[in-house]
């Protein structure tokens, strides 16, 4: 048939177009960096077997920066003091066990500016020897929570440094619910708020070398093996970040992408429950549409 | 003043004929709008077209509902208020999104389709250029809605876009200052964009599709075999009966079934688009927001700017604006070019069935090399594609004029 034709030929100079402005000109915009699924496969296997009750004792040493939530353990000081003491807020640690890769974990206690690939990276060396940063993992593994959230997830490795404005997630933790005074109209909180969070960015941006963007939608704005790479080694990417490696195992990495397609594309669930309806729909309607011209082009040829 | 029926109910067929000719409407426009019978689905874009710029309308109406023209505002209000605290906003973002898109597909196929069976050709000169005075309208409404969820590339476009009018070497900067109202694209910039978008170009969007059917009515729509034909006398022995002599149908319901057809069937790939593929429409740069101190790694257009970007890009600059200056008007000079005395599709017309196929392959060319780097190879593929657009616009008189009269 001449109409399937013509249409075959459309649809093929159609495709060509899309493949060459899609799929062929990412292929040469961006080189292609591959992961090493979480491996880490530069550093060298942890040989020593951990012990959680030694582990203990040497963790408490940790919390003159960290805060340990599940151990009902307090940090020293509040975010913003933190930021003007380190640059940036040590992370509550009690998913650093769930989140954090084993032997990264442990290589981490050992060299952190080594491992993060970060040149000025806060932390110190914390543990002494092998066995001791294999002890202090193993700890911190017994700890975690088995059930933790998405939010919460994003909050240990991302969220200290990142914000999430369509979250209301700031570097110092969720926008509080203020109200303004009703005869004034300003509210003081707010305010307050806002100022702690500025000192905070200020000595974020200081030590990072600029504020890091805001993640809200960057699910959108990198695909998704772009991110999948950059979390594993920021360097390869993008060669001089600042960002540290974080060493996410594949639980903490789901949990992080979890939260951020969340935040970055929330219609997803509503477009699969809506898609299908309106394509039977329009299916459908052709349908009846290919009966009508049937039959008024009836008798015409 | 006519005769009005005193008696005639207001609202009545009588009542409303005596005031707005209702039968003679439905008879001009729709049951005796003679179609020739001998076309394909090709014919049915102008439908298609009409009824995409009928959702982008719509979408449109219902995202300006929410969107904040404020360079503070603009992103957050399109990518949180709208895809998140609209009801169902994220549906009508995406289908404006996909729906700018998809609306260059259509009417590029809408172009070629005119190209290639000669449509442009004697009598049927005022439709082309109208068609291409919607064609330029149509860019200039892509453009300044790229510009409003004010994202990298969108301000990053503007910038390029609005610096050619700098005239490279004659640096007219005051005529850039002055489009944009501030030195670099700004508040004023993102307000005169937003008015362009949805009030003044759509605006003469509708008076132009006006326009276009208009220059179609006298010399009626053209057939798969160029044929000339006596459309009077083919819509008598139609009326009389002879509807499978006629060599006319009428436009309501024959044609109409089918342009209903087609549409179904477009619309089945449209809303796959917009539930399952619309990223394809949305440039990931643009959701990082506008920041005048970060350049891109790499600044493109839309794909459906690409071939006329890379007319652009491979000369220095002024000869690069010279021969962007001239791709944006080449089209519309193509009924005065085309010097041959047929009308027929490009297979039955000696080289110019070459040429056409030539120019084809040549615009995806130049639109592929248009979004690559332009590094290596690929700059020297653009040059060439380049010059090639040229020669074969500077060639077309002359194979055409040579051309048999069939």
């Amino acid at each position: 048939m001449k109409e399937l034709k013509i249409f075959g030929i459309v649809a093929v100079f159609t495709l060509i177009l899309y493949w060459g402005v899609e799929p062929f000109a990412h292929s040469q915009m961006h080189k292609h960096v591959e992961g090493d699924n979480l491996q880490y496969s530069d550093l060298k296997p942890v040989a020593a077997k951990g012990d959680a009750a030694k582990g203990e004792a040497l963790a408490a040493a940790c919390v003159g920066c960290h805060s340990i939530k599940v151990k009902n353990m307090p940090a020293p000081m509040d975010a913003v003091a933190s930021a003007q003491a380190y640059g940036v807020n040590p992370p509550d640690l009690s998913l650093a066990g769930a989140m954090l890769d084993e032997k990264f974990f442990a290589h981490f206690l050992l060299n952190p500016a080594e491992v993060t690939k970060s040149k000025h990276f806060a932390m110190p060396p914390s543990a002494g020897s092998e066995q001791d940063a294999a002890d202090i993992v193993a700890y911190f593994k017994s700890i975690a929570p088995k059930e933790a959230t998405a939010k919460e997830g994003y909050e240990f490795a991302c969220g200290r440094c990142h914000a999430n404005r369509y979250d209301k997630w700031t570097q110092i933790g969720d926008v509080p619910k203020t109200k303004s005074n009703i005869k004034t109209g300003v509210d003081l909180a707010a305010l307050d708020f806002k100022k702690n969070l500025g000192v905070y960015q200020n000595k974020l941006a200081d030590y990072m070398g600029k504020l890091p963007p805001d993640l809200s939608i960057i699910i959108r704005a990198r695909s998704e093996h772009f991110l999948h790479t950059f979390i594993e080694d920021p360097q390869s990417q993008l060669p001089g970040t600042a960002m540290p490696r974080v060493g996410l195992n594949k639980e903490g990495m789901e949990k992080v992408f979890t939260y951020l397609e969340e935040t970055g594309d929330p219609s997803a669930p509503k477009r699969k429950a809506v898609g299908p309806w309106v394509l039977a729909f329009f299916f459908i309607f052709t349908f009846l549409a290919y009966g009508w011209k049937k039959a008024m082009w009836k008798g015409h040829h | 003043m006519a005769h009005f029926d005193e008696n005639a109910k207001p609202f009545s067929h009588k009542w409303m004929n005596e005031r707005l000719a209702v039968d003679t409407l439905k008879r001009v426009l729709s049951t005796e709008y003679w179609i020739p019978k001998n076309i394909n689905f090709l014919w049915a874009m102008g439908m298609v077209l009409a009824a995409t710029f009928g959702i982008l309308l719509i979408s449109g109406i219902f995202l300006l509902m929410y969107y904040q023209p404020n360079v503070n505002l603009a992103f957050d209000s399109v990518n949180y208020t709208i895809m998140s605290e609209v009801g169902y906003g994220w549906l009508w973002r995406h289908i404006h999104g996909v729906g700018a898109s998809i609306v260059f597909l259509i009417i590029y196929i809408h172009m070629f389709t005119g190209i290639y069976y000669g449509s442009y050709k004697r009598g049927r000169e005022l439709i082309w250029l109208s068609g291409m005075l919607l064609f330029v309208l149509f860019s200039a409404e892509a453009f300044s809605g790229y510009m409003l969820p004010w994202g990298q590339m969108s301000y990053w476009a503007g910038m390029v876009i609005t610096n050619l009018f700098s005239g490279g070497g004659l640096h007219a900067d005051f005529l850039v200052e002055w489009i944009r109202g501030d030195y670099v694209p700004g508040q004023a910039f993102l307000n005169r964009f937003f008015m362009l978008h949805v009030l003044l170009v759509p605006l003469a969007i509708i008076g132009v599709i006006v326009l276009h059917f208009g220059t179609l009515r006298i010399p009626h729509v053209n057939n798969q075999d160029g044929e000339e034909f006596d459309f009077e006398e083919a819509a008598e022995q139609y009326k009389a009966g002879n509807v499978k002599e006629s060599k006319v149908i009428p436009f309501n319901p024959v044609f109409l079934s089918k342009d209903v057809f087609v549409m179904g069937i477009y619309f089945i790939l449209f809303f796959y688009l917009v539930f399952y593929h619309f990223e394809f429409a949305m440039d990931p740069v643009n959701f990082d927001p506008a920041n005048g101190l970060k350049t891109p790694t790499h600044i493109y257009p839309e794909w459906y700017f690409l071939w006329s970007y890379e007319i652009l890009r491979p000369f220095s600059t002024n000869i690069g604006l010279i021969a962007f200056a001239i791709a944006q008007v080449i089209f519309f000079t193509l009924p005065f070019l085309d010097r041959s005395p047929n009308v027929a599709p490009a297979s039955r017309r000696g080289l110019f069935k070459y040429w056409f196929w030539a120019l084809l392959i040549d615009m995806i060319v130049l639109t592929f090399m248009g979004k690559l780097p332009p590094q290596g190879i690929w700059s020297t593929v653009g040059l060439v594609a380049a010059l090639t657009f040229m020669a074969l616009w500077i060639a077309l008189p002359i194979i055409t004029a040579k051309e048999k009269k069939l």
